[in-house]
């Protein structure tokens, strides 16, 4: 893996006093920025907050928001909550699944696109939804699936569609 | 038509028609009035409003004072609006609501069944003002509440007249909040906390959100009101971090609010302190049980404890803490506003006021709407929520979230309180209610709220951990044509053990959505068992998808969307399903318009 920059991390820990209560919080900007939880900020966070390595790695483990692995460039959520899983979200997942050749919850090789499900975006007035990054699409049937992948650019891995 | 004064555009920007774009509607409409120059005495504002509620017609623009209701608003309607309704006072027809139960277009949304029927405490201001603004909050009367609690009232009244209005906890069980705060309030040691669950994560579930992104000004007001009544001066408000509008929004508000001396030092002059900060959650759905969202908090993993100590003794950080979600916390300044005697003459004996529901699903109008308790689950569905989309059948209602069960047509006139939709095996829980037809399995219903749960439990007892699982493994058999005769009587035997030995309420609702289905669908899981045949043709490997020749008019419609490419055939012959190719999504039988796609069991037994 490249070395990355980790000093803006020190900058996000600073905006928090060193106690416990603040470490969801801490986490969570720090996914923000990286798009994931490397493991020598969660070294860093140990020192700053004085909490076990071990029970960083539960908290960071715990909560869905957290990743411990890089996200892709994009990333698309699929809601499959109630409603829209009523109105055949499931087909929209197998769907990407097939074009992407990805799982939910995993990313491309290319780092490009990851796939998540998610529970409830609220937008069931159009279910079924997905949003890609903060794009919303809604009403998406299968058939419109890799008309808007393809709006992200050509897939790496056309070759593989009839 | 008023021509004089001011006029308000308001322009929904709810999750719903957030995504239907009508933040462009709104940008396009501001630019457009700028630009009109329209005439001085008419000042035009144009407000980012919450929620109004019809999101299935999204994005809803609506003019006032002249009552004019918009629908379906594209930013290439914009113009039009501009010149003819706010330059000539005239009505843009063809955005107008059509009312199906008169049969014609109309202005206001006061002559719409959607809204008429409805009783709006809670969401009395969502829609109506921007949340963005602490004057147009305080103009609508808010915070005139809090002022008379504090100037005139003791803690103890609040109390007093917080169980005499009979309000109970919407959060999903329904706990008497006059009582809670009284428990918490008799504790005599400090600090105390007050806490605000907004971890709203019940799939199909958006109501705790619209508040906070429409009205972020009521739950703050009525936590103060709260946190004078026990002694607390500190409070948190936990927000799913997904709600990014609703941690916007309320940050905003506590800001505002701080500002005008509603929160902080000694409140309003009376020498009362209190002041609340935001928690983002983690996106765990266990998180919005109490015990487990204090967890959470203090920056632990988000598990509930066993609650031999109840929180207002020991919650948060050891210390007596009141949790109430966001839509109790909006009721309190109406309740204390209006007085208790008023809000107790709504609803039924035991289930006081109203409630705030997601109507969703394979409903004609999906959206936010608040009824008085009591009010029949036909009226929700029928009236309010304008019957089944695509005039198909009605099959059933699940209330209650993942953890809630689903209420079948026999029971449709059932009155929808605490304790009737207990009764039915089911709860009132947060609010979803996401309706079902007879496209819908009930059986796969059933396996996709237990994956749900599964993902969610978050492992800490042994019976939710392993039980769901279980169950879950069952379920997923039947679906796939391997059901076994005596599988469903050991369904309902873990369904029992689990609401016996579960830890917390997520493990003790789990199997909910498992009985209710089992004791009311019980036919359809005998289909699936005995027959090998899913009857809505949802389970993919139960369902064959055919065309019925005589029917099919050879329009190309199924060819056109069909995404694997299985339909054969040319335009003006009958089509046919390739059924190798057929990845069974029922896009096909969606867009059909003669009914000619139909579906049949694996064994190729005819239906």
């Amino acid at each position: 893996m490249e070395l990355k920059d980790f000093s803006y991390a020190r900058t996000i820990l600073e905006q928090y006093p060193p106690e416990r209560r603040f470490l969801l919080a801490i986490l969570q900007d720090i996914q923000k920025h990286y798009n994931y939880i490397p493991r020598p900020i969660l070294e860093m966070l140990r020192d700053y907050l004085d909490v076990p390595l071990s029970k960083l790695y539960s908290v960071a483990t715990f909560y869905k928001a957290l990743s411990l692995k890089p996200k892709g460039r994009y990333v698309i959520k699929v809601c499959d909550g109630t409603a829209c899983h009523l109105k055949s979200s499931q087909s929209i997942i197998d769907e990407i699944k097939k074009v992407l050749k990805i799982v939910p919850g995993s990313t491309t090789g290319d780092g490009k696109f990851s796939l998540e499900t998610v529970n409830c975006l609220g937008s069931c007035a159009v279910s079924p939804v997905m949003v890609i990054n903060d794009r919303f699409y809604g009403r998406v049937t299968p058939s419109r699936v890799r008309e808007i992948l393809e709006e992200y650019g050509r897939l790496e891995n056309e070759q593989t569609w009839k | 038509m008023s021509k004089h004064g001011n006029r308000t555009i308001l322009v929904c920007c709810g999750p719903g028609c957030l995504s239907n774009h009508s933040m462009d509607v709104y940008e396009e409409l501001k630019a457009r009035i700028s630009q009109a120059k329209i005439k001085a005495e008419v000042k035009t504002e144009v407000k980012a409003t919450g929620c109004h509620g019809l999101c299935e017609k999204g994005p809803l623009v609506r003019i006032e004072p002249d009552d004019i209701f918009y629908t379906g608003v594209k930013v290439s309607d914009v113009p039009e609006i501009v010149e003819k309704t706010l330059l000539n006072h005239q009505v843009v027809e063809k955005l107008l609501y059509h009312e199906p139960s008169v049969g014609r277009k109309v202005i206001s949304p006061k002559q719409t069944r959607f809204y008429k029927k409805q009783m709006k405490l809670a969401l009395r201001n969502v829609g109506e003002i921007d949340p963005s603004s602490i004057e147009d909050y305080i103009h609508r009367g808010g915070y005139k509440a809090l002022g008379r609690v504090l100037s005139e009232l003791s803690p103890d009244e609040v109390i007093t007249e917080i169980e005499k209005s009979g309000l109970r906890g919407r959060g999903g069980a329904g706990f008497p909040t006059g009582w809670k705060w009284r428990q918490c309030a008799r504790m005599q040691y400090y600090p105390k906390y007050v806490i605000c669950n907004g971890d709203e994560g019940d799939p199909g579930a958006f109501m705790d959100r619209c508040i906070m992104e429409g009205d972020p000004h009521s739950v703050i007001e009525g936590m103060v009101i709260g946190a004078y009544a026990v002694g607390s001066h500190e409070g948190f408000i936990y927000i799913r971090d997904e709600y990014f509008l609703a941690i916007r929004n309320m940050s905003h508000a506590i800001e505002q609010a701080r500002d005008k001396g509603f929160l902080g030092k000694n409140i309003l002059g009376s020498n009362f302190d209190f002041d609340v900060q935001i928690v983002r959650g983690g996106g765990a759905f266990v998180c919005g049980e109490s015990t487990a969202l204090m967890a959470s908090i203090e920056g632990k993993v988000g598990e509930p404890r066993a609650k031999y100590i109840r929180s207002v003794e020991r919650g948060l950080w050891g210390k007596p803490t009141v949790l109430n979600n966001v839509e109790t916390w909006a009721n309190v300044p109406v309740i204390m506003d209006r007085g208790a005697e008023w809000f107790s003459s709504i609803g039924t004996e035991n289930s006081k006021g109203t409630k705030v529901f997601s109507l969703v699903g394979k409903v004609q109008n999906t959206g936010l709407i608040e009824v008085p308790m009591g009010m029949t689950l036909r009226e929700i569905i029928f009236d309010i929520g304008g019957g089944i989309a695509g005039g198909r059948k009605f099959k059933a209602v699940q209330t209650g979230g993942p953890s809630g069960g689903c209420i079948p047509e026999s029971l449709i006139d059932l009155p929808v309180d605490f304790d009737s939709l207990n009764n039915a095996g089911s709860m009132m829980g947060s609010g979803g209610m996401i309706v079902m037809d007879d496209r819908t399995c009930m059986v796969d219903v059933a396996r996709f709220y237990l994956t749900f749960l599964s993902e969610e439990s978050c492992g800490k007892c042994v019976p939710c951990r392993e039980g769901i699982r279980r169950m879950l493994e069952i379920l997923n058999e039947i679906c796939e044509g391997r059901g076994q005769p005596d599988d469903l009587d050991t369904l309902a035997e873990l369904g029992e053990m689990l609401k016996e030995a579960s830890l917390c309420g997520l493990g003790k609702s789990a199997p909910n959505p498992v009985l209710t289905t089992l004791r009311y669908f019980k036919d359809e899981y005998l289909a699936h068992v005995n027959e090998k045949t899913c009857p809505a043709g949802v389970c993919k490997n139960l369902t064959v998808y055919y065309i019925d020749e005589s029917q099919c008019k050879g329009c190309g419609l199924c060819q056109k969307n069909c995404p694997s490419h299985a339909v054969e055939g040319q335009r003006g012959q009958p089509f046919a399903i390739d059924e190798t190719k057929c990845i069974k999504c029922g896009s096909c039988m969606d867009v059909c318009r003669f009914g000619a796609v139909r579906i049949r069991g694996r064994d190729k037994s005819w239906k």
